[in-house]
């Protein structure tokens, strides 16, 4: 989307930013009205988003991974079917993000050397490996379940690139989800061992999927400005309390136990509360410490390298064409 | 910086339907014009959004200048004699 040539179409971006330039730009935000591309806008606000759109990028990339285990192993054709439709709908949703951050000046190829030298970070919640096929079911209902709550208000995100990329993902979300509820329901109204296998895969997944909301609102380092500048509309606390409340009542129906014993209906907020949230181990998940995270890159890494050759041939390719083309001119 | 080849940028264009225009859907990067129709297809019209796809090298578009954006679209905003609402039409005759 008119990548190139971008950041000097609106000037250096390193220019100072005069107070007036500042004042007219949120006036714009606050009057709901969508940024684009080539428009002027504080280096900061380009920064925040190039930020947030490569790691929301990434995430669906590696997304692919834990899922992609599970896709010569589906337990029938149709699960088999839709399990391949619904990873390859993710790498879509990369590939629709990795072109609206381009829109902000940046590279595709710079987002990969950031993604493959783990200076951008990706979605903690892919650095989990995949054990049984209970988990497939988990992630679309639970992973897929937390993906909506927080790309819904993106669709109003204030830049308009991302906010069109955010509508055709969440089109394609409410798939997903359900294709995962209806494996649950398939294992927790089975034999004893599936409902077991279920409520295994709910353990292990509850508290990572809570977490993908990042941390509480009061360590939340981007929140603020993000909200000043509706990139953001709701905070972290308010979504996964919006999760929350949505999915207890579905584990309810399965008749699967939320793996939190602090976990229940509150008459006073009308509310469910959540017991306490190890934030030290999701910061050492995110940054490396998770049981896949070194899998999850190599994987990566390998696909790239593997890749390198089809590019290189298809660019000779067309350059051949193209001379040819001339000649015959 | 990465040694990698880097693709074009391909900008993506969808007719959802006859009867409708093409529409700017978003952008592939691909070596040549029949591997980005080839991409956009698998990226874009996944679920029937499509029966006809435009796709031209985005270093091909020119874009009009955003900064300028006043001098551009601006003189059209006093020319209400453009607008059928400018003209009375008495009661009698009725719709026009
Ligand atoms: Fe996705
Ligand atoms: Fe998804």
């Amino acid at each position: 989307m008119y990548a190139q040539g971008l950041i000097n179409a609106s000037g250096d971006p390193n220019a100072a930013e005069t107070p007036e330039q500042l004042a007219r730009f949120q006036a714009r935000i606050d009057a709901e009205e969508k940024i684009e591309a080539r428009d002027w806008m504080p280096a900061a606000y380009r920064k925040t988003l190039i930020r947030q759109i490569s790691q929301h990028a990434h995430s669906e990339i590696i997304g692919m991974q834990p899922e992609g285990n599970w896709v010569t192993r589906a337990p029938s054709l149709r699960r088999k079917a839709s399990l391949l439709a619904k990873v390859q709908d993710e790498g879509g949703h990369g590939l629709y993000l990795y072109a609206a951050a381009e829109t902000l000046g940046i590279s595709r190829e710079e987002m990969q050397d950031q993604l493959l030298s783990g200076a951008a970070k990706y979605s903690s919640i892919f650095n989990y490996p995949t054990l049984t096929w209970a988990d497939i079911g988990a992630i679309g209902w639970l992973v897929d379940g937390a993906a909506i709550m927080n790309q819904i208000p993106l669709c109003r995100c204030s830049y308009g690139p991302y906010a069109r990329a955010m509508v055709r993902v969440c089109k394609e979300e409410s798939f997903h989800q359900r294709q995962g509820y209806e494996i649950m329901t398939t294992l927790a109204q089975g034999a004893p061992e599936q409902k077991a296998m279920a409520q295994d895969a709910l353990n292990r997944w509850w508290t990572p999927s809570v977490m993908m909301f990042g941390p509480p609102d009061t360590d939340s380092v981007h929140s603020d400005q993000s909200m000043t500048w509706k990139i953001k509309r709701f905070t972290n606390d308010a979504l996964r309390q919006r999760f929350v409340d949505a999915t207890v009542p579905q584990a309810d129906y399965l008749g699967l136990t939320i793996p939190d014993p602090e976990c229940k209906w509150n008459d006073v907020t009308q509310h469910y509360d959540i017991g306490p949230l190890d934030w030290d181990d999701f910061w050492k998940v995110v940054k490396g410490g998770g049981p896949m995270n070194r899998q999850r890159i190599a994987a990566r890494q390998k696909a790239d390298d593997d890749g390198a050759w089809v590019r290189e041939a298809a660019l000779a390719y067309a350059a051949k064409r193209s001379t040819q083309q001339e000649a015959a001119e | 910086m990465s040694d990698r080849a880097r693709l074009p940028l391909w900008e993506v264009f969808i007719r959802p339907r006859n009867g409708l225009a093409h529409r700017h859907v978003g952008s592939v990067h691909a070596s040549d014009a029949e591997m980005a129709l080839m991409a956009a297809r698998d990226v874009y019209t996944r679920r029937g959004e499509g029966r006809s796809i435009w796709v031209a090298p985005a270093s091909a578009i020119a874009a009009s200048d955003p900064d300028e954006k006043a001098e551009m679209f601006d003189p059209a905003d006093d020319k209400t004699y453009r607008q059928p609402t400018d003209y009375h039409v008495p009661e009698e005759v009725g719709d026009m």
